[in-house]
Parts: C-alpha cells; structure tokens; sequence
C-alpha cells in the first residue's frame, strides 16, 4: 500500500500499461515535456521516448482522428483531451467513426482507443474548462463510458480502459486530482475489480444515492453527516456510465425502496435520467418515491464565482434525499 | 502552348521537392502539353512516345467549361494527350509495355461498366443510392495500380476503381449502397480500408496508420519496394474540412509516409471549386511544408508515374505529398443529384474531349498495340461482369434482423445484450417469427425509400 493522489494514480497506471505493451501509446497536447496540463503523464515521455508519448499538434480532432489510424495499424492509443470542453471539436472522429468502426466492419476493426477527459468544475478555471459532457457519449452506441472517483480505483481502471478491444470515454474528476488515498500498486488490472461494475461505497437501508465521479465524495461525505442523525443511505459509486450496472443498482433499491441520483451535469436528459427510468422499469412494485435527480442546472456552467450554487454540494444532496421521504 | 523552360525548371525544383517553387505561370489553356525529350523508347514491349508533340491550340477551346476558380491548370502533368498523344515529362519517365497499357485499358473500361451498371441497378431499386465515378476512372486506376502489396489506402464513397484495383469484388462494394452491410469486404485483408461518407474524416485516420508504418520501422527498409506507405482518397471539396488540414498538419510534422490523393472533380454537389478555394489545389501543400504537384487526373499513365513517385518517396522516408488529380465527375454526385440544376451542359461536352479511356484507346490503336479483336475481348468481359453484377445484386439477401446487434462491442454489454433478447422476443411472438414489416419480408428492390433514396431533397454528400 501507498498512499497517492488520484492524479499520482492515474501517471502511475498509465506507466504499468507503457511497460506491459508495447503497443500502447499517449498521445495529446503538452502530454510530454510538460506532463500534460494535471502532470498525469508527468516523467512518461523521458521514459518512454517521443514515438511512445507523443505531444501533438494542437487540434482534438487531428488527436482522435490519428489515434484511430494507429489503432488500425495494430498500436493502442490513449489520448488526453485537455479540458472537456475541448472534446467537441473531436466529436465526429469519436461518434462517427471510433464508436462506430467495429459495427461498420462487421467486427474486423476493433479500436482500442482510450479518451481520457478531465471533467467537471469546482476549481475556479474559466468556461469551457468544467464541462460534463459523458451523457453524450453514454448516448452513443459503440462506446464504453467509465469515469473514476478515487486514486485506487483510477489506477486500476486506466489500465483495464487501456486493455480493453472497445474504445473506452474515461472520465477524470479534476476537483479530485489532489485528493489522497491508499492504492495498492499489486492489484493487477486483470485482479481488480472489472470497470463496468458498480461499488457500494456505503452500506445504507434508507435510501441508495448514487453518484459517479467527482459527485462520488460529495454522496459519501452526505450520508456520512446524516448518519448519526439515524438516517442510512447507501451510496453507490457507478464507475460505469454506459452500460450501467443495473442489477447492483436495482438490488440496492429494492431494499431501500428509494433513490436519488447525483451528477454535476444538467439534469434535463442527464445520466439520471436514465437511471429513473430503468429504476422504474425494474423496481416498480419496490419504490417508495419516485427516482428524484440532483444536479446542475440546464443552463450553460456559469461563471466560476457561481459554480458552488450550479455543483450540487453535500445539502443539495441531503435536501434531495430528504425530498424521497417526503413521498 | 508550349511549356517553357522556366516552367520546365519550375517543376522539377518542386518535385526534387521540395525547393521554392518558381513564379506560377499563368497558361489560359486547359490543356498543357509538355514538349517531349526524346523519341520513341528502345526496349521491345515499351510503349513508343511520340516526338515532340503539336501544341494543342487546337484543342477544346481551353477554358471553355472550366470553373472561373480553377483558374488555369498551372503545372498540369499530363503523359497522355487527350488524343492519345504520348508525351514525356522530364520528372516522370515512364516506362510501360504494351500489355501494361492494355491492362489499364481493361481496368478503365471494366470499373466504367462496373459504375454504369450500378447506375442502372439503383434506377431499379435494387440500390437505395449510387456515387458514380464517371470521368474519374483514370485517376483512380492509374493511382490505385501505382499502390504496391504493402501499402494502405484510405478511400472516400466514390473509389470503385481503386476497390478494383485492390482485389476488393465489386459486388461487395453493392452492400453499402444497397444497405445490407456498412462495408462488405475485409480492410485488412484488401489493404483499402471502408468507404467513409462523412467528408475528410479519412485524411486522419490514413494519417495515424502511417504514424503507425513509422513506429513500426516500415519505411525505408527492406523488402522490394523500401517501406511500406498509405493513400489518402479525398476531393475538392473536402479539402475545406478541417480534418484534411490537421491531416496535412499532423503528415507534415511527423513526416509521415503518405499520400494525399484529391480529384479535384470541380465540383462538390452543387457548389463549384471557386467556393472551396481561391488558389489552385495543390498549391495549398506548400503552405503545410511538402509538395504538391498536379497531375492530369483523366490520364491514366501520368496518374499512375506520380502516384508511383509520390509513394516512393513517402516509403523513402520522405514524407508526405499532395497530388492533385485534375478531373471532372461527368455525372450526378450521386443518384440522387441532378446536376442540370447548377452547371452547364457545355463545361460537360468540353470534358467530354477528354475521356480518360478514349485516349487509352487511341493510343493503342496508334501504336498497333491492340486490334479490335482486343477491344473485343473486352467488351465481351465487360458484358460478362456486368452480367454477374446484376444477379449477384438482385440475389444478395438482407440481413437477419438480430443481425443488427452484433459487433457493437467485442464481448457482452449488457445494454445491447438486453435489447437483443427482448427483440428476439418479440420476433418470436408473431407466429411466423417475423412480423409483416420485419425487412426479411421485404422483395427485393421494395426500399422503403422515397425513388431518390434518401427522400426529395435528401442527399449526401
């Protein structure tokens, strides 16, 4: 065991998936010299080489479009977007042709692509830099969507992302980066827990939260404080936004008979909204309330002044939670 | 209109690469002929050139039914004249046997009978949408048998030619246009990756797959051709996207084993080459750090010298070049365009004078290196496959319905896992185990489309 931050985890992850294939690659911009804007592949290029950690030229679409090319000629790339913000402009390499290759090929061209995205507010930064946009990529067939909340998990999920024969959308919660945790750099990404199940976090009879990503330490840091008040929420870490594990969702509701999900991006359409509908479908007879949803505003991310009204924080949390009860 | 030594001078300083490009010339006429060096050519079963060749005053009135924004075809390279006049080219000797022209000969007439068909069958409803490559053959032929074994070609929607020339079988190519697959033939087995119809989207991943041959120490090397290299199939129009210009980008600053191959066919549906650029096409190169070169894009054999050129260079190490194929789509972007709406019949009779095959032709009729029993035998191929296009069409047979939830992810995923068994269900509860609508119930050529495919105004690009 040793104790790490997320963003420690993550280089740490990145560094085993280099020395355990050669095939595998970063690519992005300022990813090399620099380490990348969050110095997650900090030392990564001075190991590795140039041909292996690659600074690009500044375009997303040219870094997704590229590393589709070099998954086709047999490398497994991973590139770092650097803010979520800046993925749009390589939407069409990512929903039209990386999501899609396998399907058009008739399963001939697989493309182990992994995306890294930082993703999500609280630090302060100007717009276009605290996004969510995983709902999008949740919506696009093809795609595996994953996104960490922790160092241990997030230096095991790396390397299963990077291992994985799907293109794989990997979410990084940047308000977390600096947070520690124990990680044990034994766990083999083969051993760890597989990246498109859930973790329960906290065992709770009451009522299951569930929260993926940055929004993870908020739900658990909620039930905690209301704990000795005698109120017992279950909070679920998803770890995977599309698929979803829905039997460990829906066993957890079925006991508690309620749910609230919990997610920096917009409400309207969000991942919440899907999990309310699928909790309903397959929990019906056992829901006490209705699925109630917490989440950002539908509007654009507001001025970094304002971001602690638009993230929803611990008492928005618990205001939600307390609304299932009302019922 | 002679070229002039300067203009001589000019070229060679640009393919030798990549020194400074002498003042443009401007030459208002369409056609350029490019004096000949020397005389016929000495070995047995190579073709003969022709001396010094006439200027071609005479030729079609030259800019008449060019695009104003074409401007003039400045540098055009050009081996064959459209009258089937072999003319040399200081930077592109070639030497090519009589069968070798024939052989081209058969490919461009076989992939026009190929596309003339597709015409038909989709008039027919048995394809919902055809791109027609009609005019282009030359350029892609002479390109894609330029292409070794080893290399990569990255096509858009329209490169039946290059397909043929790959070994892809034609009728694989039918699955796409007919919607019963998104692609039909093995990429890796072909070396011609999928069709993509999103414009431009190609020049990225034809790029990053000769990052790859870089990584994979494949230029330069062994073997008889030196390295491995990829094609980069792409328009005048895509030339606008903004994935062509990273993908220029990104060749340019890795210097990656590639070449990009436009047609230049003048026009992108509706909208002429003035919309996409106030400069000749393969001036642009410059601005990215390689070369670029115009090639007669309806004359198969200096299509096939600078592509062969183009592509050595690349797997020399070379890095990237832009190839301009100067040409003209002769027909409807695709089945469902009507061209009569936004050009004129007379720029379509002025290209007509140019016929990438007509020249073939005249030039092995000139130099006795086919009779008409050849073009016979031909013809008669041309009717036989032709034959085989049609039925293999017709009887091709839809999908299975579940068929549409394989190959969206390498293993199980549990949300398309449940929506397969469910509609598996659902199938299995009509008695027949299908339901009326279901498409295996459709006959063949019922396309649930509106006549132009893809509805009135429905296009793509």
């Amino acid at each position: 065991m040793t104790t790490l931050t997320l963003a420690r985890a993550l280089n740490e992850g990145l560094r085993k998936a280099l020395e355990d294939d050669p095939k595998v690659m970063i690519m992005g911009e300022d990813v090399g010299k620099l380490g990348g804007v969050f110095r997650i592949t900090d030392g990564l290029q001075k190991d590795f080489g140039e041909s292996r950690v690659v600074d690009t030229p500044l375009a997303e679409s040219g870094i997704v479009g590229t590393a589709i090319g070099l998954a086709l000629r047999g490398y497994r790339p991973v590139c770092e977007i650097q803010f979520d913000g800046f993925v749009f402009p390589a939407t069409n390499q990512i929903v039209n042709q990386l999501a899609k290759m396998r399907y058009r090929s008739g399963g001939k061209l697989p493309l182990p692509v992994v995306i890294r995205i930082p993703c999500g507010g609280g630090i302060g930064a100007v717009e276009h830099h605290s996004e969510s946009p995983e709902v999008i990529f949740a919506h696009t067939a093809g795609l595996r969507v994953v996104a960490c909340s922790g160092p241990a998990d997030a230096f095991t999920m790396i390397q299963q992302a990077i291992r994985s024969d799907d293109p794989v959308i990997f979410f990084e919660p940047k308000r977390r980066y600096w947070d520690k945790a124990e990680v044990d750099t034994s766990v083999t990404a083969a051993s760890a827990r597989p990246m498109d199940a859930a973790v329960t976090l906290v065992e709770g009879s009451d009522v299951t939260l569930l929260a993926y990503g940055p929004m993870v330490k908020t739900c658990v840091e909620a039930a905690m404080a209301v704990r000795e008040d005698g109120r017992n929420i279950e909070v679920i870490d998803l770890r995977s936004l599309s698929p979803l594990d829905m039997p460990a969702i829906s066993a957890s509701v079925r006991r508690t008979g309620r749910c609230v999900v919990a997610h920096e991006a917009p409400v309207f359409a969000g991942l919440g909204a899907e999990i309310a509908a699928r909790v309903t479908e397959e929990c019906f007879y056992s829901l006490e309330a209705p699925v109630l949803r917490v989440g950002g505003f539908s509007t654009p991310y507001p001025p970094s002044r304002l971001e602690e009204h638009y993230l929803p924080d611990l008492d928005r949390v618990l205001d939600a939670v307390d609304a299932t009860f009302a019922f | 209109m002679k070229a002039s030594a300067t203009k001589r001078t000019a070229c060679r300083a640009r393919l030798a690469g990549r020194g400074d490009p002498a003042p443009a010339l401007r030459i208002k006429e369409w056609h350029v002929s490019v004096e000949a060096d020397g005389a016929a050519a000495a070995a047995p079963d190579v073709m003969p050139t022709a001396g010094p060749s006439p200027a071609l005053a005479s030729a079609p009135a030259a800019a008449a039914g060019l695009p104003p924004g074409a401007g003039a075809p400045e540098e055009l390279i050009q081996l064959l004249t459209p009258e089937g006049e072999r003319v040399e080219h200081p930077d592109y000797p070639l030497e090519i046997s009589a069968q070798e022209v024939r052989d081209l000969y058969r490919d461009l007439v076989l992939v026009r009978r190929l596309d003339t068909e597709a015409i038909s069958l989709q008039r027919q409803g048995e394809l919902g949408i055809w791109a027609s490559l009609l005019g282009q053959e030359a350029a892609q032929i002479g390109s894609g048998r330029a292409l070794g074994p080893q290399d990569m070609a990255f096509p858009t929607y329209r490169e039946h030619g290059v397909a043929w020339c790959r070994g892809v079988d034609p009728v694989r190519l039918l699955e796409l246009f007919r919607g019963v697959s998104h692609g039909g033939w093995d990429p890796r087995e072909h070396k011609f990756h999928l069709y993509t119809i999103v414009i431009g989207s190609q020049a990225l991943h034809a790029t990053g797959y000769a990052m790859g041959i870089q990584r994979d120490g494949a230029t330069g090397g062994e073997g008889p051709e030196g390295g491995e290299a990829v094609i980069a199939y792409f328009g005048d129009g895509a030339t606008s996207q903004g994935d062509v210009n990273e993908a220029f980008i990104w060749a340019s600053v890795f210097n990656a084993p590639i070449v990009f191959f436009c047609q230049n066919n003048q026009w992108a549906i509706s909208e002429p080459l003035e919309r996409q650029s106030r400069i000749p096409l393969y001036q642009r190169a410059r601005g990215f750090g390689f070369p670029g070169v115009r090639v007669d894009g309806n004359d198969v054999l200096a299509c096939l010298a600078v592509t062969r050129a183009a592509l050595r260079a690349a797997r020399e190490g070379q890095g990237p070049t832009f190839v301009e194929a100067f040409t003209y789509r002769m027909g409807a972007h695709t089945t469902t365009d009507d061209p009569t709406r936004y050009r004129l019949a007379a720029e379509l009779e002025a290209w007509k004078l140019r016929d990438p095959i007509e020249r073939v032709k005249a030039y092995l009729v000139r130099s006795g290196a086919a009779d008409a029993g050849f073009f016979g035998e031909i013809d008669t191929e041309a009717d036989r496959l032709g034959a085989r296009f049609r039925e293999a069409c017709r009887s091709m047979p839809d999908p299975a319905p579940l068929s549409a939830f394989d190959n969206v992810y390498a293993g199980p995923q549990a949300t398309v896992d449940a929506e397969r068994d469910a509609y598996a269900a659902y199938l299995e509860s009509f008695e027949d185990g299908t339901p009326a609508l279901a498409p295996a119930e459709s006959p063949p050529g019922a396309l649930p489309r509106g006549p132009g495919g893809f509805g009135r105004d429905g296009d793509v690009r």
